[in-house]
């Protein structure tokens, strides 16, 4: 098996794996990274979505040759409960969910977002997240929080 | 002493011992059983403010034990809307009476009156500093003790987190990502199971070759029993390939004959049925009829359509099994399982983990049986087993298709003097538990199978199923409520949100919007000129004062209203649509107005009214259950698709607090009044009468090719 080597969270990380298996596949199984969610396995629902560089894209068809030498943050690299993500401290603060499945990946692609744009429209924000589903209906809690966070991103 | 005590609220008269609701057993904390689980809603934090407020205890002591057959009280299901209902005002009266007989134990030890005594955040003091608390009084306080009803619970005035905004107890596990959900615990040992399901609807499984699967990496079973088949593996890549190798070699029979998707209401009137007259109402004074209206409505199969495939895991120890699940009712699910399985109920321990949103009866328990009956190839290692994407959107339950007709007679000034309301529609509920057969997938498929459960409809005094707000609440002079419930079910149905009071509310207001429009008459108007009830009226009018009703007309733009309340017995909800029509539909906003009697949690409500109002919104303008022959094809997002968040409206949300008014729940009170809006603002703008959901392109042309279908 060819081993592939990239920075997980800022931790340089090495797998010995198949380079066309799903980096969702090696995140949950080898590397035991949870937070990361699987949803539907064809990049529909955005539920897998993890950070590529400065780019959110779906863990569960992104092959894992395609991020060798890469930087991946997954929800676990934006923070924790210590040291929070401005992006976890408005979703908080909003109370932005009903169950909370979809929400890591959510979280991915809003702070994709707010590299790319630290101030975005409440537009700009739909549009980033269009690719997320959420079936509880809190999406207007989300854009709430997204755009809370924006104010309060360093 | 008067004989005549107060009933014991339903889930305390079935579990009255007060230890089985709390327990005292590790110091500064409280244990909280409630037997109603978390599904997304916020559900076990309102329970929590219940539990906190009753006993004098700061919220962060409370631990919230997850519900299992192993302790928990058996509160059935959690359904409904009634978890606030039921398992709320259990808890807050056990609670009143757990501290009032700590108060007591504590007056003997401090040796001062009872009534001298008070409780702050577990500990009870006295005149001259004299103090003890829960967790020193707990090894001489027995719980172990029936309620009585002998202790009111606090007034209202008193209590001190029960109305306030409080933050969810799970949220920041779910922003964090600490594991939570079922799909997030990894237990000891794990091996990965798949199932292997057909097609075509119903196929039969002739042929199963074994040898590709056999060779994959980490195969430790092949299960088959009938046309149940599944592996089991070391890992969930091995379980995923070793599936598809079966997969390929496995030869089927033809899948059954599914309904034209596109005339459903055809194939629902043309069903054997049972019939029942819901409701009649006789005219004290018979008017005459100048003209009568009639009118056809439809929904489609609408899809659960959780975001989380549907997963669960289990473990055997001789003929002893342990099940992890999401299921919504650990106790219906062991009885079922029982029955599967031919063991007793006390062999089997159930235990609720989260899943992802469920709106109803959705595959959790249908995988519960499947990890159940693969774990039995383990060797007594647990087995988790997650369904594909396409399981989930094609063999789990879906809410039942509705065909309604409704006959109004106007009399010579268009004023309603009669009113009939027919149903043909599958039953709505098809829970496991309930019944002397198992209702659970896996249980159809095996070699000595079980029959097919055939939905059922919950009595009247319960809500109702297929016929659940038929009964208008409007003060016609005359009806009659019939509901024919079909005794074939070619395509699988059980509860989703709301029963059919989305199909029967979309019918009545959408007739309703007609009338007042024929007559020239204002629709809020109308509506409140046909209403008694002051909490209806104020839901309606909160609704129209936020909306500005109406707002002046603008061209390509719409306004609706719909009102409910919710199975005629619960939540009061008025919503206003404002929509933009041209080809397609797009809803920009909608105002609603909700009245819950108390809300314990008014953020929690209003989240789950927005939720509500949302999910709505997606069934009307997007959603519909789609097969072909005998193939359910929408399994895919693609094929089955939601609201975006660019096409998600603001949604304004009014709460009409009524703190002396015992609790109802709020999630799924916004269905049935925001689809009614959308379909009367699509008319107000487009002068199209659409009875045929969803709401789409195709929908809109078919309305403009023949306007009186």
């Amino acid at each position: 098996m060819p081993s592939i080597r990239f920075r997980l969270n800022g931790t340089p990380t090495e797998v010995d794996a198949d380079p066309d298996r799903a980096l969702l596949d090696i995140l949950r199984g080898q590397l035991g990274v949870l937070g990361p969610h699987f949803g539907c396995g064809s990049g529909e629902c955005g539920a897998c979505r993890v950070m590529v560089g400065d780019r959110a894209v779906t863990a569960c068809d992104t092959p894992l040759w395609s991020v060798a030498d890469k930087d991946i943050t997954t929800v676990e690299g934006l923070g924790n409960a210590k040291h929070p993500h401005p992006l976890q401290r408005a979703f908080i603060a909003e109370q932005a969910m009903q169950c909370g499945y979809c929400v890591p990946g959510i979280l991915i692609s809003a702070a994709a977002l707010l590299k790319q744009n630290p101030k975005p429209t409440e537009a700009e924000v739909r549009t980033a997240l269009d690719r997320n589903l959420c079936r509880c209906g809190s999406q207007n809690r989300i854009v709430r929080a997204v755009l809370r966070s924006a104010g309060e991103m360093p | 002493m008067s004989n005549t005590a107060p009933k014991l609220p339903v889930s305390l008269a079935v579990n009255p011992r007060l230890s089985s609701w709390v327990r005292f057993e590790s110091d500064g904390e409280v244990m909280v059983l409630p037997g109603k689980v978390e599904i997304g809603q916020g559900i076990v934090t309102a329970l929590a403010q219940i539990a906190a407020d009753e006993l004098d205890v700061d919220l962060s002591r409370l631990r919230m034990v997850r519900a299992t057959t192993a302790g928990s009280p058996n509160e059935g299901v959690t359904s409904g809307s009634l978890s606030i209902q039921q398992s709320g005002r259990a808890l807050r009266q056990a609670c009143a009476e757990i501290r009032h007989i700590f108060i007591a134990a504590a007056a003997d030890r401090l040796g001062v009156e009872a009534s001298a005594l008070d409780v702050s955040d577990g500990t009870i003091s006295g005149p001259g500093n004299v103090s003890t608390s829960y967790w020193e009084l707990a090894e001489e306080v027995s719980l172990d003790r029936d309620a009585t009803m002998g202790v009111a619970a606090k007034p209202i005035a008193k209590r001190a987190l029960a109305g306030q905004l409080v933050e969810r107890l799970d949220i920041p596990d779910k922003v964090f990502a600490r594991p939570r959900f079922i799909h997030d615990i990894v237990l000891q040992g794990v091996l990965h199971g798949r199932v292997l399901r057909p097609e075509q609807a119903r196929a039969k499984l002739l042929a199963l070759k074994e040898d590709g699967a056999r060779k994959i990496t980490g195969l430790i079973a092949i299960v088959r029993d009938g046309n149940f088949a599944g592996v089991v593996s070391e890992t969930e890549r091995g379980a995923e390939t070793a599936l598809a190798a079966l997969r390929k070699d496995a030869k089927w029979s033809a899948g059954d004959a599914l309904p034209d998707e596109n005339d459903l209401a055809a194939f629902l009137k043309a069903q054997p049925v049972e019939s029942t007259v819901i409701d009649t109402r006789t005219a004290a004074a018979p008017s005459q009829t100048a003209r009568t209206l009639r009118r056809q409505y439809t929904r489609p199969y609408i899809a659960h359509a959780s975001i989380a495939p549907s997963c669960a895991m289990a473990q055997w120890s001789g003929d002893r099994v342990h099940v992890w699940t999401h299921s919504q009712g650990v106790y219906l699910l062991r009885a079922d399982l029982a029955l599967v399985l031919k063991l007793p109920a006390e062999n089997i321990t159930v235990e609720h983990l989260e899943g992802a949103g469920c709106y109803g009866h959705n595959a959790a328990d249908d995988v519960a049986l499947d990890a159940v009956l693969l774990a039995k190839a383990a060797g007594g290692r647990p087995v988790r087993v997650q369904w594909s994407r396409a399981d989930e959107m094609t063999h789990g339950p879906f809410g039942a298709a509705m065909a309604i007709e409704i006959e109004a007679d106007l009399n010579a000034k268009n004023e309603i003097v009669g009113w009939r309301h027919s149903i043909w529609s599958n039953g709505h509920v098809a829970r496991p538990g309930r019944a002397a057969k198992p209702a659970l997938l896996a249980g159809y498929e095996l070699a000595d199978p079980f029959p097919r459960t055939i939905s059922a409809n919950p009595p009247q005094a319960n809500g109702g199923g297929g016929d659940r707000n038929s009964i208008p609440l409007y003060d016609f002079p005359a009806w009659t409520i019939e509901s024919h419930r079909l005794l074939t079910m070619p395509v699988r149905t059980s509860a989703l949100r709301t029963l059919g009071a989305q199909g029967n509310v979309f019918a009545i207001e959408s007739m309703i919007d007609e009338i007042a429009q024929l007559r020239g008459e204002d629709p809020v108007a109308f509506r409140l000129r046909h209403l008694s009830d002051e909490r209806a009226k104020d839901v309606i009018r909160a609704a129209a004062r936020r909306a500005n009703w109406k707002p002046a007309a603008k061209a390509g733009t719409g306004y609706g209203v719909g009102f409910s309340r919710y199975k005629n017995t619960g939540a009061y909800c008025a919503a206003v649509a404002e929509i933009e029509g041209d080809e397609d539909i797009r809803v920009r906003k909608l105002w609603l107005a909700v009245d819950v009697g108390e809300a314990i949690n008014p953020d929690g409500v209003m989240n789950q009214i927005e939720g509500g109002a949302i999910q709505a919104t997606s069934w009307v303008l997007k959603e519909r259950v789609r097969f072909d022959g005998s193939r359910i094809t929408s399994n895919s997002w693609t094929d089955y698709p939601i609201l975006r968040f660019s096409e998600v409206p603001q949604v304004e949300v009014e709460v009409i607090q009524r703190s002396d008014i015992d609790p109802v729940g709020a999630g799924e009170a916004a269905h049935s009044p925001v689809t009614a809006a959308i379909a009367n603002a699509v008319f107000d703008c487009l002068s199209l009468r659409i009875r045929k959901l969803p709401i789409t392109r195709e929908s809109l042309i078919a309305a403009m090719e023949s306007p009186s279908s």
